[in-house]
């Protein structure tokens, strides 16, 4: 599932980052040049979905843990983020470090709890504390409920730049996204991230190596709940409000999707998963006919038929 | 807190745990023959309960014809779903029919919003069984006692059926170890396709059940699915019986909860299954070692 394995020697891994090194170069400039043509709002929230999928990637493709309440960061981020510059006045930066740190204790409590199982009652477990936390989005004052947080202020940066200046929060966004990415990107391309995929595939034989096993889930668990807090946050920035469907099951069921289409385990699969439905959502939502029929049709099309994803399969192409 | 009302949250308990009986119980054997979480049981619920409300518009076909016609329907569209779909994905991860089923419901939902609209559609209940009846100085609905008895009934006659019988033995054994029951000449590829037709049904048929309590609506599934898995969970993963007892128990326990601390009631199968998945290592834990 991996486009690099622990196993397959420093020849096939050093291939692996060359390709992944051009990549990202196209990616960098693509992302640089696309609000020239592309609406650049539509841009930041695919960077923001985009940076979400890839913290689920960081625990289901290379931890092979199922996350099936991810929102539950994404919406911390979101509703915290909001709160702090909108009630408390926070600068951009401090607002979304109040996200962030709230989605690490949050991250660090749920983790505890899901690890001690594994497979499908990890994703139960996962499930049900993400029920509780969009429980508690809707019952707590500071949400407002069904209104959500609107009107968010997006801030001076240090004070000095206006981020309400869209070139500035495009140019913001991506810096984060950038940002967020290499945080993965070091997670997954460190002996931390081989331990954590040699735990995906064989546990047992990573316990008998004398790995704690129970520490290197709870950290990525951790680092993927924070960096999902900073994509929620951004995303309030842009939009300006925060609202129940960003902790909804429904987002939770999404990111798997987006996660799923571009390739599980392949660093730029989330990327390329979140393009096709972010893209495929904003290009239905003028016609009557539902998006969801269509999301669920390339679910299932994905499950039969494309089970490495976009990437996955480009990928085995190219090796050919 | 008087005694009516108690005893009224006890029986709108004892309603919605007839339902979470019925749905999990069909969820429950899914999980113990195909190893899947079956993510489309909510829209096989609002499936059952549609095709009623159709037959009854477009053909005329009363209640008691639909309680037969309508799972049957379902449970048709599952040996569909099984045949085309589940049974390729036998070999693979059992994430894979969790996401496979995900999908399937997305687009049945999607589907259903786009031909009906979001909002929910009236079904009047049968004339046999409109009116109330006074037990104990206290008012009872009988279309509700109907439903608490009807879900008991059909929950006993599952139950019997896997327990007690040749066929259930077969597919118990099959659960176990499928290879060596085929080299008994059971066919097991169809045994799994009835089963997963069997436990569509049963959703189907909850679905009519529920009709004309909840009214007809294309997302009546997606507010249950996830509280029916938890209950699948509180009941063992894979256990017929842990899901019957925890489907009607945990209805109870939601009732009471409605008394004390109404805003908890939707919350509390969650409490109760984190903590039960977290102190006692379910059967499916066990079996995966």
């Amino acid at each position: 599932m991996s486009d690099t394995s622990v196993t397959s020697g420093n020849r096939v891994i050093r291939g692996g980052d060359r390709r992944t090194l051009i990549g990202t170069v196209l990616i960098l400039i693509l992302l640089g040049l696309a609000p020239q043509v592309i609406y650049p709002v539509f841009v930041m929230k695919l960077m923001c979905y985009a940076l979400f999928a890839a913290t689920f990637n960081l625990l289901f493709g290379y931890a092979g843990l199922l996350s099936f309440g991810h929102a539950a960061f994404w919406g911390a981020g979101a509703y915290l983020t909001a709160h702090a510059a909108k009630v408390w006045g926070f600068g951009p930066l401090a607002a979304l470090g109040t996200g962030m740190v709230v989605a690490a204790a949050l991250g660090t409590v749920i983790g505890l709890l899901a690890i001690r199982r594994k497979g499908i009652e990890f994703a139960m477990i996962t499930l049900a504390m993400a029920e509780l936390v969009s429980f508690i989005a809707h019952q707590m004052p500071f949400t407002h409920g069904e209104d959500g947080i609107q009107g968010v202020p997006r801030g001076h940066l240090f004070g000095l730049i206006d981020l309400g200046v869209p070139a500035n929060i495009y140019v913001f966004v991506l810096c984060v996204f950038i940002f967020g990415m290499f945080v993965l990107w070091r997670t997954v391309h460190s002996p931390f991230g081989h331990v954590l995929r040699a735990i995906r595939d064989h546990e047992n034989r990573a316990i008998s190596l004398g790995y704690d096993v129970a520490r290197y889930k709870l950290a990525a668990f951790v680092i993927s709940a924070v960096i999902a807090a900073l994509a929620g946050g951004t995303k309030t920035l842009v939009f300006q409000f925060a609202v129940l469907e960003d902790v909804s099951f429904h987002l939770s069921g999404q990111v798997v999707l987006m996660t799923l289409l571009g390739g599980i385990g392949r660093f730029y699969g989330p990327l390329a998963g979140a393009a096709i439905v972010v893209g495929l959502e904003s290009f239905l939502a003028t016609s009557s006919f539902p998006a969801p029929v269509i999301t669920g049709f390339v679910f299932v099309l994905c499950v039969m038929l494309f089970r490495r994803g976009v990437i996955g399969e480009l990928a085995e192409r190219l090796k050919r | 807190m008087n005694t009516t009302m108690i005893v009224g949250q006890l029986l709108v308990g004892l309603i919605n745990g007839s339902f979470y009986a019925l749905l999990s119980l069909g969820m429950a054997v899914i999980f113990g023959m195909l190893h899947i979480v079956n993510f489309a049981h909510g829209a096989l619920y609002m499936l059952g309960a549609f095709s009623a409300y159709l037959a009854l518009h477009w053909f005329g076909i009363n209640y008691w014809a639909a309680l037969i016609l309508a799972p049957l329907a379902v449970g048709l569209f599952g040996a569909v779903i099984e045949r085309t779909m589940l049974s390729r994905l036998r070999t693979l991860d059992p994430i894979y029919g969790l996401l496979l089923t995900f999908g399937l419901t997305l687009i049945l939902e999607g589907l259903f919003r786009y031909w009906f609209g979001s909002s929910s559609r009236p079904y009047p209940p049968p004339p046999e069984l409109r009116g109330a009846v006074q037990i104990a100085g206290i008012y009872f609905p009988i279309y509700r006692l109907w439903i608490v008895g009807a879900s008991l009934a059909v929950c006993l006659a599952t139950w019997y059926f896997i327990e007690r019988t040749r066929l259930g033995a077969y597919l118990r054994a099959s659960t176990e170890n499928a290879p060596l029951v085929q080299v008994f000449g059971v066919n097991v590829p169809l045994l799994v396709t009835l089963t997963y037709a069997g436990a569509a049904g049963l959703a189907g048929l909850a679905g009519v059940l529920a009709a004309p309590v909840f009214q007809v609506s294309p997302h009546m599934g997606s507010n249950l699915l996830i509280l029916v898995f938890g209950i699948v969970v509180i009941g063992g993963m894979g256990s017929i019986r842990g899901a019957i007892v925890a489907g009607y128990a945990l209805g109870i326990v939601e009732g009471l909860t409605k008394v004390i601390y109404p805003q908890g009631s939707y919350i509390v199968i969650f409490i109760v299954m984190a903590a039960v998945l977290l102190i006692r290592p379910s059967s499916y834990a066990a079996r995966e070692g």
